[in-house]
């Protein structure tokens, strides 16, 4: 540093001069496009006909979206340090509340839907605030909400309705315009899309412009490298941490009201599962499970990843039977490139710092 | 050196992820599937065929149930009878399945998308599947409902349902236990959100003269089979006014079994649907009866129909469902069915 200092017009070696490759290389998400890629062009040769259409796109594009929203949610919350495993089954609690409202009480679903976002910050701000207060992992704390939401889904769904389920949720007004808005079909090109592909476009831009432009964004990762390091330079850790836990409830929140609004009804059981679905998208997108590190675009790729799967599949012409194996063997093969690419991308910027200080100090 | 080892390796993964695929693939459909849609110049090749040579009728029909019928012993069964209706028709059969609704719609859809010939759907959700099934029937598919959604499948516009009506079997099973003369029957529920269990409890809370308790293991349902063995079990000491149970799946009849031959062995058992296990105690007399919905019917009938309406416009039933169910199996038939059950077709 003091030499930068004594000689301006040197290149500062923290600023080194990177080739494409490398910044590319650097980039957490390079794993899970490699892997996107792959898997795109496998089945571009196994099921061309389908895969290569327009209407092929939509449908991977379906189960993309609504998981991608929560992926990215869920990667915010990993760089930032945490896990929270109640993010699956409150898609379905918010689902429940939203319908109950809704279907018992004859609510009109804007409010119904207002209401059950209040609830899901609410537990988000929970979740958050047992965390930095307890000291427990997020892993311990949200597994607690997880069972006490599923237990709760079951045992008040079952209670109001005799059943466990709610349906004929379409019959609540403003139910068509709310639709309208968060899940219905939209003629592109010539195939259907959903809506909730925009929703999920727009989240992931969003959040990837908090993680890279703004002082959030430098705060989330810093709350997950090092919280304490972080609050000594005056990173508000405790309060971003909750921020996220209440943006993946959100988040949930949004799916939550997008499967209420396609299906016109709510199960109890929906979500459950999911979370580790979530967590395997951000981690295949580049997450670290330690915290910060990762990127909101590469969990939106391991959602697209977990789209393509699905559909390929079928395409195809497989037995289904095999869809989790070949989810095991991408979780493996993502996370050795990124790990691989990490690693690679580390080395060289060490190996060019050290060539710098060297000729440097051999200068004078 | 150890670099390129590692970036081989990584390869070498990726290049598994592929040949594994390509194996699991079965031969003779790759060619179909990249038609999409049939087309007869496009036909599986000769050495491909299967050995009986069928000839192929370019169909494609998708399946898609509201279970991972490769995870299900009932939904196995399913899957078996319509894989040997395709086969006998020269049909090319997709299939797949989850608990999920939303994942159940998509798949529905992506045969849609995929260009299929005919739609076997089970309606478990009828809403969550409504847009879909309709989606299918404008689109031209014909669709055939199957297992739940009896109530449902004309208004969707379905050609036919084939199943069993889950109230009727309810009531049977209410009948049977007065004449083993029970007075409190426990309904055990191991599904969140399918409303033919709920059904079928409902017909025996009909016929039953004694008292029907519903108890409710989905938590652990077909997951957790220990889980749920014991649940039954500490609801039998419990309440030990309870002197039949009433299984709804074939797995939980055995986790049934055991949570009353260790609470005292004082229940009388039945259980919906067969098993191999289920069998075998019908035999021995730990179970009193299974309600039999025929299941294998339920795949390898949907894939006749939608043969007979492709190639020949027919529709079957009239108007009504077509009903596989309710049989009842008992130590005086089991015998016989057990046979069959150990090919998978029962």
């Amino acid at each position: 540093m003091t030499v930068t200092a004594t000689s301006p017009p040197k290149t500062d070696e923290r600023l080194a001069n990177v080739g494409l490759v490398q910044i590319l290389l650097r980039r957490p998400e390079i794993g899970a496009l490699l892997g996107a890629s792959v898997v795109w062009i496998f089945f571009a040769f196994i099921a061309p006909t389908n895969w290569l259409s327009i209407n092929g796109v939509a449908r991977i594009l379906d189960p993309s979206s609504t998981l991608g929203i929560m992926a990215v949610a869920v990667a915010l919350l990993m760089i930032g340090g945490e896990f929270d495993l109640s993010a699956g089954v409150m898609t379905g609690t918010t689902g429940l509340i939203t319908g109950l409202l809704a279907v018992k009480l004859g609510m009109n679903i804007w409010p119904a839907m207002f209401i059950s976002l209040l609830f899901a910050l609410l537990v988000g701000y929970l979740n958050g605030l047992m965390v930095i207060k307890t000291g427990l992992p997020s892993f311990i704390v949200t597994l607690a909400t997880f069972f006490i939401l599923r237990g709760a889904n079951v045992g008040v769904t079952r209670l109001v309705t005799n059943q466990v389920r709610v349906a004929g949720i379409d019959e609540a007004p403003g139910f068509y315009t709310a639709r309208m808005i968060f899940n219905t079909e939209f003629t592109f090109l010539g195939a259907e899309f959903r809506t909730t592909i925009l929703w999920w476009i727009a989240i992931t831009v969003l959040a990837t412009w908090v993680l890279q432009r703004t002082p959030w964004g430098s705060w989330i990762f810093a709350a997950g490298g090092d919280p304490n390091a972080a609050r000594n330079v005056g990173v508000p850790a405790n309060r971003v941490k909750i921020a996220l836990f209440m943006t993946t409830a959100s988040a949930a929140w949004l799916v939550g009201m997008m499967n209420d609004l396609r299906l016109r009804s709510a199960v109890a059981s929906q979500g459950i599962g999911q979370e580790f679905v979530y967590i395997i998208a951000a981690v295949i997108g580049g997450c670290l499970l330690t915290g910060g590190y990762g990127s909101a675009i590469g969990a939106s790729i391991g959602a697209l990843i977990f789209g393509m799967a699905r559909v390929g599949i079928v395409f195809a012409g497989w037995d289904t039977d095999w869809f989790f194996s070949f989810l095991g063997i991408m979780l493996l093969a993502a996370v050795l490139v990124n790990d691989y690419t990490r690693k690679q991308a580390e080395a060289l910027a060490v190996a060019r710092a050290k060539a710098r200080t060297e000729s440097e100090e051999a200068e004078p | 050196m150890l670099r390129t080892t590692r970036l081989t390796l990584v390869f070498v993964i990726l290049g598994i992820v592929a040949l594994v695929f390509a194996a699991c693939a079965p031969a003779g459909q790759a060619p179909a599937q990249e038609a999409g849609a049939p087309a007869p110049e496009e036909a599986a090749p000769a050495e491909e065929a299967p050995a009986e040579q069928v000839a192929q009728t370019g169909l494609v029909f998708g399946l898609a149930v509201h279970d991972n019928p490769a995870e299900s012993l009932f939904w196995g069964v399913v899957e078996k009878g319509a894989r040997d209706a395709a086969e006998t028709y020269g049909i090319e059969l997709k299939s797949g399945g989850s608990l999920d609704p939303a994942e159940q719609a998509q798949l529905v859809e992506t045969y849609i998308a995929d260009g299929v010939d005919g739609l076997i759907v089970s309606l478990a959700n009828p809403d969550a599947l409504q847009d879909s099934v309709t989606k299918a029937v404008d689109a031209g598919i014909p669709v055939v409902t199957i297992n739940s959604g009896v109530n449902v499948y004309k208004e969707l516009g379905a050609i036919t349902h084939v199943g069993q009506t889950e109230f009727v079997a309810g009531q049977g099973a209410g009948e049977r236990f007065n004449a083993a003369g029970a007075s409190k029957v426990m309904c055990v529920i191991h599904e969140e959100g399918n409303i033919g269990l709920e059904e079928r409890c409902a017909g025996l809370e009909d016929t039953f003269q004694g008292e029907v308790v519903r108890f409710n293991v989905a938590t652990t349902g077909t997951r957790d089979v220990a889980g749920t063995s014991a649940s039954i079990q500490d609801k039998l000491i419990a309440d030990s006014g309870i002197d039949g149970v009433l299984s709804l799946n074939p797995v939980i009849a055995m986790a049934a079994l055991d949570a009353v031959q260790a609470a005292g062995g004082n229940q009388m058992l039945a259980t919906f649907d067969l098993s191999p296990d289920v069998l075998d105690a019908i035999e021995a007399g730990d179970i009193l009866f299974a309600i039999d919905q025929q299941q294998y019917l339920q795949g390898y009938l949907p894939v006749v129909f939608l043969y007979l309406y492709n190639t020949n416009l027919n529709t079957v039933g009239g108007g009504q469902p077509v009903l596989t169910g309710p049989g009842f199996v008992d130590a005086s038939n089991a015998a016989q069915v057990k046979e069959l059950a150990a090919r998978g077709t029962r």
